[in-house]
């Protein structure tokens, strides 16, 4: 029998170290096949960015040569004549997105501030959940109310007063001139403002909450009102943030498409009016492309999307810097 | 004294200006809902479910609206959440310190907020273009780079949340890198994962650009990807902007069907997000 099991043991050891490795270097392969896989969708992620960059490019190049630099200044916009110019969508996405963050930061702030240092501490989870549900409803949605109800309303009882009021007043008069058409820049701009509030509102309370509470609490101890507190350490402590958050919800009104198509009217000019109706980059997109027949029409309006996209994707830039800044301070 | 008053005053009249600012912010967004559910509501009925839309005047419904929307979040959670979770994955576990992941989760973190029209114009140039015709199959690729950056950033975040001593025991044991990931990382975060992808889900359901020149639109009931495929917000954008009563009807039906959709996947997501908190 020892004889036997003599010659079999070195056989039954080397098959089994001979399988041992093959399971090892299956494991290893394995291994570096996941690892491979998951560098290259992080890569892909990259890669996007580049590809939207490049392909928006590609397709806008047919126009860029058409019109070069007179595209970005140019206000005709006439498909007859297979004619275009960026200056008006150009106008219209800057003034309803600045009009919108004019809006949505001071009541954003507001809110923030009272939910960080007045509401009572029972209601803060649910008020804080309710504004977070809210920046996830659809923008369809705010572009069907404010077609069938905000600007019906605007027009009936908001616009007249408004016209009626600043009608003596210098300035006011060319701002808010003209018949109330209840749709236009007014009234997309304030939509906007209500859609990036929940943003701004929920960034700022973010960054509020990283302020040390020992440095409020000796800000009260030496005596200071709560709005001294706010005024005087909150808010220079998180300036960064702030700054970061409101660029942000400013790069989400600049690109927001579907509430303003419903409400800013596509009109291809440039008014004095902020009642009159206007036209944004992306409302311009949305309701034109399928239509666009000609390859310098379809051209323009990918050169279109290229322009709202750098100029989107230098206010997110800057944004995000400003909110690194402040997590490296946080950090620190 | 009088100073002490002052500041009082001040004090007083910006908390004033706080609440009223809550207030005033929360009662905008409240009328919203409030519009919806009652223009939703009134819209709503059984024909919805059952019949597809139809020309004015005919009762029709939202029947292949809501299957189109189905099939395409589908697609794009199908295409978007796996590349999502593996990129995720690298930077939180393979490449946690490495250049690549810090420039990745800049790039992803614009990718999250960048203009949802642009994509849109990308898959019409990459794919639209190139086959030649209107497809739900380009309407889900559109869909799907509006799922990876969510899936990216939540995948990170909730794996950077398992403790390394886990890893650090299977790793102890002999377990090569790729089991520990799949067994023990994704493991213990998998209710974080479910989030991530039930927010994209979320995300991608109400949104209306990137399909309104992929996917177009379909008057009639298709389950062909390569074909043109109608979706619940490109009809609410067709009717809405329509003259005929019936199809406005059809379109506040549809929003409230869209928002309470949305609604209940964050409230699902939260719950789980805060359970896998708890644990």
């Amino acid at each position: 029998m020892a004889d036997i099991s003599i010659p079999i043991a070195p056989i039954l050891a080397s098959s089994n170290a001979r399988s041992r490795a093959r399971a090892l270097r299956r494991l290893i392969l394995r291994d570096h096949a996941f690892r491979f896989i998951t560098r290259a969708a992080a890569i892909l992620v990259l890669a996007l960015l580049g590809g939207v960059i490049l392909s928006l490019a590609w397709g806008a190049w047919p126009a860029m040569r058409a019109f070069g630099f007179g595209f970005l200044v140019s206000e005709v916009w006439n498909p007859v004549t297979d004619e275009y110019g960026a200056a008006a969508p150009i106008c219209g996405t800057l003034i309803t997105a600045f009009l919108a963050v004019f809006i949505a930061v001071p009541i954003g702030l507001g809110i923030a501030i009272f939910l960080t240092e007045l509401c009572p501490q029972k209601l803060r989870r649910p008020i804080g959940i309710a504004i977070e549900l809210l920046a996830g409803i659809p923008s369809i949605v705010y572009g069907i109310w404010g077609l069938f109800v905000f600007a019906p309303f605007l027009q009936a009882y908001v616009q007249p007063a408004l016209i009626r009021i600043s009608a003596p007043v210098p300035l006011l008069s060319i701002l808010f001139a003209g018949p109330p058409y209840g749709i236009g820049m007014l009234t997309a701009g304030i939509i906007l403002a209500i859609m990036v509030l929940p943003f701004v509102t929920s960034i700022s309370r973010d960054v509020f909450e990283t302020v040390p509470a020992v440095l409020k609490e000796s800000a009260y101890g030496i005596g200071c009102t709560t709005w001294e507190v706010v005024r005087n350490v909150v808010l220079p402590y998180t300036r960064v943030g702030v700054i970061g958050g409101v660029m942000l919800g400013l790069g989400r009104a600049l690109g927001e498409t579907m509430a303003v198509t419903f409400v800013i009217g596509n009109a291809h000019k440039i008014s004095g009016s902020l009642l009159a109706p206007g036209t944004t980059i992306s409302a311009t997109i949305a309701n034109e492309f399928t239509e666009a027949v000609s390859d310098l029409y379809t051209s323009s309006l990918v050169e279109l999307g290229l322009i709202l996209f750098v100029i989107t994707f230098f206010v997110l830039v800057g944004a995000r810097l400003m909110l690194l800044r402040l997590d490296r301070k946080a950090g620190a | 004294m009088s100073r002490y008053d002052a500041r009082r005053r001040t004090d007083a009249l910006a908390r004033a200006l706080c609440v009223a600012a809550a207030i005033f912010g929360l009662g905008w967004l409240a009328l919203i809902l409030i519009a919806v559910l009652l223009g939703g509501f009134g819209g709503l009925s059984l024909s919805i479910f059952t019949k597809m839309t139809s020309p004015p005047g005919a009762n029709g419904g939202l029947l292949n609206a809501i299957v189109g929307s189905l099939i395409m979040t589908t697609l794009g959670v199908a295409i978007g959440a796996p590349i999502g979770m593996l990129a995720g994955t690298y930077m939180a576990e393979y490449g946690r310190y490495s250049k690549l992941t810090f420039f990745v989760r800049f790039i992803n973190d614009i990718l999250l907020s960048a203009p949802s029209i642009v994509v849109g114009l990308f898959v019409y140039q990459i794919m639209v273009a190139r086959m030649g015709h209107f497809s739900a199959l380009a309407g889900g690729v559109a869909l799907a780079i509006i799922v990876i950056p969510v899936v990216v950033r939540t995948t990170e975040d909730m794996l950077l949340l398992v403790p390394g001593s886990l890893r650090e025991a299977a790793a102890a044991l002999g377990m090569p890198r790729a089991s520990i990931i799949g067994q023990v990382a994704y493991r213990s975060a998998r209710a974080g994962l479910v989030t991530g992808v039930l927010l994209a889900v979320a995300r991608i359901s109400g949104e209306t650009a990137p399909l309104l020149f992929t996917a177009l639109n379909n008057q009639f009931f298709t389950a062909n990807v390569n074909a043109p495929m109608s979706s619940l917000p490109a009809v609410i954008f067709q009717f809405a902007q329509s003259p005929y009563r019936e199809w406005h009807r059809l379109a506040w039906a549809g929003a409230l069907l869209i928002t309470v959709a949305v609604l209940t996947m964050s409230v699902a997501a939260r719950v789980l997000s805060a359970r896998a908190a708890n644990k």
